[in-house]
């Protein structure tokens, strides 16, 4: 980061704009006084509302989540299929929140791919926080080097249970290791469409019209917000995958859609597939702009601390702003990806290792660490 | 006016551009609309101007919000008649009747019967600008078709000399630099008399900075002018009711 003062959430401004909005959450179109707000969304900065990504992490580095009527993409890695940890917490969110959702894959049952979401992991209060204690308390015990306090400090500080308690309604910590219970797979919120043999998008677009229009068939207090979650978007097994401008288009009318209404939309696709071209215009299209890359080199391994317990890299390129105009600046915008504990996903910042005397390896030469596709990391 | 002070202003010549093609270049690292939003405040505080704005990424609301930030009321103005917005968000050239070209057709002329309405009103608007958000995203809609989006294009341009308007354009250029055959991009470098580029740092993120703008103004040889200067370089840095611009290090 060139300059300090950057800031982790966006700032508040003292006098706001009441939001009369195209999505039914703002508090100003509400028929009750009190804020009635269906479970999972919450209202950020500037009448915003925002619906989790499913990974606590992720949800504050973007500033609260995932901005309803946004479409996110992930530009997924070619080797490492990471992206779909994000997509299943993604969807398991919205399950358990009772939000519909609406799922494309580019495979003959799409269906299977629920068998995969993860489920909330279920937890006593006072336990989750002794829990955390005593893990700093371990680490506290052995010998410790100065950098390391870094990873420790802002990410860990004992939040007071009130605070908890919004936050373990808003978002929920998922564990890998356990699949989510067939009953709420069976509701009929949940719809999976094939993306493989189709010609051309015009079904898929048709699905993701009929499900926005339903969300907001259902009166002003009890609607609900809605999520679509697409993989792989151009993948080579689809049948319209020559098509470019077919499913520009298709990004295009879908964004158009999801604007005014009260769904997100999560669009994964390997961009390595597309032309440079095309893929810039992808990338443009997004509100949200996420990266996947799986641990390039070894080389990194003297550069970073905790790679072993590391899966990937994800990159933050854009992140979708609220009737602004002024871009958010993240104090970083790569984290690697982890597994805590082997069950659930956690963000960390990336900690450089010091410089070695005797070998003389310097921070100057982390270029060489830049990978084949030519992004340096952003500590 | 006071706000005509900065170096945006500077290297614009001072004025608003009078019949002259403007081109807005951005990437996915910076985007360039806030030029887009300034500008479109600037040409709005003029005495009698009128604008067709052209949005093909946003809708009404997103710029009536942000503009209202920076003090220009975009509902006033629409109601006053010095504001045509046409919201295309899903426009599509081509239907089941018409080749893309007749859709391009339609969207022209919808433009110049407002440019020449405004033109002969008894109330004559002294500068009129045509808006365009953006470039790319007409393309998507004339499905891959880039001929029939010059095409448009060109008629707009044509359109300016003739009727003494300006077109500002948004474009994405780094769609257009990873081609091999940047033609749309080259053609609109060529028709345009002013260029705007905004770019990131070469070091990165920063808070207080949020990139640089290269502005390419061509028009200034021709004026009676002693520096007779083409290129500005300086640094930005994007507010909720304003923009920054400043030379690098000199920022207050």
């Amino acid at each position: 980061m060139a300059t300090g003062g950057g800031q982790q959430e966006r700032p508040t401004r003292p006098s706001s704009f009441s939001r009369v909005s195209s999505s039914s959450f703002s508090p100003a179109s509400s028929s009750s006084t009190s804020t009635s707000l269906p479970p999972g969304v919450r209202i950020g900065a500037n009448g915003a509302a925002f619906v989790s990504s499913g990974i606590p992490d992720l949800d504050r580095i973007l500033g609260g989540g995932f901005l309803v009527g946004s479409v996110v993409m992930v530009m997924e890695d070619a080797d490492a299929p990471h992206h779909l940890l994000l997509l299943r917490n993604f969807m398991s969110q919205g399950i358990v929140h009772g939000q519909s959702v609406l799922f494309a894959g580019p495979t003959k049952e799409p269906r299977s791919f629920l068998g995969t979401l993860p489920s909330p992991v279920v937890q006593k209060e006072g336990l989750k926080i002794k829990h955390d204690v005593s893990d700093v308390q371990d680490k506290e015990k052995g010998l410790r080097i100065a950098w390391q306090y870094k990873k420790y400090f802002g990410e860990q500080t004992a939040v007071d249970s009130h605070n908890r308690d919004k936050k373990q309604e808003f978002s929920s910590d998922f564990d890998l290791r356990k699949p989510l219970e067939r009953q709420l797979l069976n509701s009929q919120n949940v719809e999976c469409i094939s993306t493989q043999d189709a010609f051309d998008l015009s079904k898929l677009q048709n699905h993701c019209l009929t499900f926005v229009s339903k969300l907001s068939m259902k009166d002003g207090i009890n609607s609900n917000a809605g999520r679509i979650a697409i993989q792989s978007l151009c993948a080579p097994q689809c049948g319209y995958f020559e098509k470019d401008w077919d499913m520009l288009s298709f990004i295009r009318s879908l964004r158009a859609t999801v604007q005014s209404s009260n769904a997100v939309a999560v669009i994964t696709f390997p961009a390595s597939v597309l032309s440079n071209s095309i893929s810039k215009r992808w990338q443009h299209l997004a509100d949200t702009l996420l990266s996947i890359r799986a641990i390039p080199d070894k080389d990194l391994a003297k550069l970073l601390t905790g790679y072993q317990d590391m899966l990937g890299f994800l990159h933050v390129h854009k992140v979708a702003q609220f009737n602004s105009q002024v871009p958010v600046i993240l104090d970083a915008s790569t984290y690697s990806l982890k597994l805590q504990k082997r069950k659930s996903l956690v963000l960390e910042r990336l900690n450089q290792a010091p410089v070695e005397g005797s070998s003389g390896v310097s921070y100057a030469t982390s270029g060489s660490c830049s990978s084949s596709k030519g992004s340096l990391l952003d500590f | 006016m006071a706000e005509l002070c900065d170096l945006l202003a500077e290297a614009m010549g001072h004025s608003l551009p009078v019949g002259k093609v403007v081109l807005i270049g951005d990437c996915v690292e910076t985007s360039g609309a806030f030029v887009l939003h300034l500008l479109l405040k600037r040409c709005l505080s003029l005495d009698s101007s009128f604008v067709v704005f052209v949005a093909l990424s946003h809708p009404f609301s997103h710029y009536d919000r942000i503009l209202r930030k920076m003090g220009c009321n975009l509902s006033a103005q629409k109601k006053n008649g010095n504001l045509h917005f046409l919201e295309l968000l899903d426009f599509s050239a081509r239907s089941k009747e018409n080749s893309v070209d007749d859709g391009f057709c339609k969207l022209y002329n919808e433009i110049r019967k407002s440019v020449e309405a405004a033109r002969s009103k008894d109330t004559k608007a002294s500068c009129v600008y045509i808006m365009i958000d953006d470039i790319s995203l007409l393309e998507i809609a004339a499905d891959g078709s880039e001929n029939d989006v010059l095409n448009f294009l060109h008629y707009c341009s044509t359109l300016t000399s003739e009727t003494d308007c300006s077109l500002i354009i948004l474009n994405h250029e780094d769609v257009y630099s990873s081609e091999d055959a940047p033609r749309l991009l080259a053609h609109l470098q060529h028709l345009s008399d002013i260029e705007i580029r905004a770019a990131p740092l070469n070091t990165g993120l920063a808070a207080d900075v949020h990139g640089q703008l290269t502005v390419i103004n061509k028009g200034l040889l021709n004026d009676d002018r002693r520096s007779g200067r083409r290129i500005w370089n300086f640094q930005f840095k994007v507010k909720e009711n304003s923009v920054e611009f400043f030379y690098p290090g000199s920022q207050h």
